[in-house]
């Protein structure tokens, strides 16, 4: 049931067993938890100011406006970052659960959920903010 | 796993009934098939929303009206609305059950969250549903 309940101990480090809290584990199941829960509080917003498409075309474009400004712009990239893990990181807790090697592969799994999301960011990062820098640096061209 | 199974006095009297729900594994399935769903649901809403042609800089009223004149676009949201909020839900009913100490903090918590759930499931779809391009006409 990895990834829905909260950690305990699996063994001491006393008695030679496998240490569980505090290891990198433990921190990929943190982060699943925070990303989780701050892409579920973004989503009840997300759903409330999509809903102004049903009040005016006016009203959605100034909510939507908000979205392209500098400072939001970085929040959008954090977003992205936040749910890109939750869905590697959730690829990997299904194989820890559903394949057969998957709980011996799980330190292995972390590390190509670590790099995948580094290899998939470093172009995100850039497509999502190049519109942003070239404006602040440019000025309106 | 030998731990958890060594049962601490099986024949005690005091040993609460047995009451078989499986709602915990249906919730644990529901996480993980919904989580694919989600993988493609929502990374290729980002990926097009944010990322692609010019990302959130060309996102405008009219933009979402072209999209939503698709019906495989509308079909796309409302699944993605849907698995999201009862996936993101059924993941905050589980860290709510995890951090809330008094059993009314708990209740309460669990109170807004499920009336969040229905409000925001309802409001969206209503909004997918009843979209209409020329609202201004």
């Amino acid at each position: 049931m990895a990834g829905t309940t909260a950690p305990e101990r699996a063994g001491t480090s006393k008695g030679g067993g496998t240490l569980y809290r505090g290891d990198l584990g433990m921190w990929s199941w943190v982060a699943h938890r925070i990303t989780g829960v701050l892409t579920f509080f973004f989503l009840f917003a997300h759903v409330l100011d999509t809903a102004l498409v049903r009040v005016s075309p006016d009203a959605y474009d100034k909510v939507i406006e908000t979205y392209k400004n500098p400072v939001v712009n970085l929040f959008e990239v954090g977003l992205v970052g936040a749910v890109l893990y939750h869905a590697l990181n959730g690829i990997r807790v299904m194989l820890v659960d559903f394949w057969e090697k998957g709980a011996r592969y799980q330190k292995q799994m972390l590390w190509a959920v670590l790099v995948v999301w580094v290899l998939v960011m470093i172009p995100g990062t850039y497509y999502m903010l190049v519109r942003t820098v070239t404006d602040l640096l440019g000025g309106g061209h | 796993m030998s731990e958890s199974l060594t049962l601490d006095k099986p024949r005690s009297p005091r040993r609460p009934a047995a009451r078989r729900s499986n709602f915990e594994l249906y919730s644990w399935l529901f996480m993980r098939i919904s989580g694919v769903a989600l993988v493609v649901l929502v990374l290729g809403h980002l990926f097009i929303m944010n990322i692609l042609d010019g990302g959130v800089h060309r996102i405008n009223f009219g933009f979402v009206a072209g999209r939503w004149a698709s019906p495989f676009w509308q079909f796309w949201d409302l699944a993605m609305l849907w698995l999201a909020q009862i996936h993101g839900g059924n993941g905050l009913r589980t860290v709510i059950n995890d951090y809330a100490r008094k059993d009314a903090t708990r209740f309460w918590l669990k109170v807004l969250l499920y009336v969040s759930m229905v409000l925001i499931i309802a409001l969206g779809t209503y909004v997918i549903f009843t979209f209409d391009p020329n609202i201004t006409d």
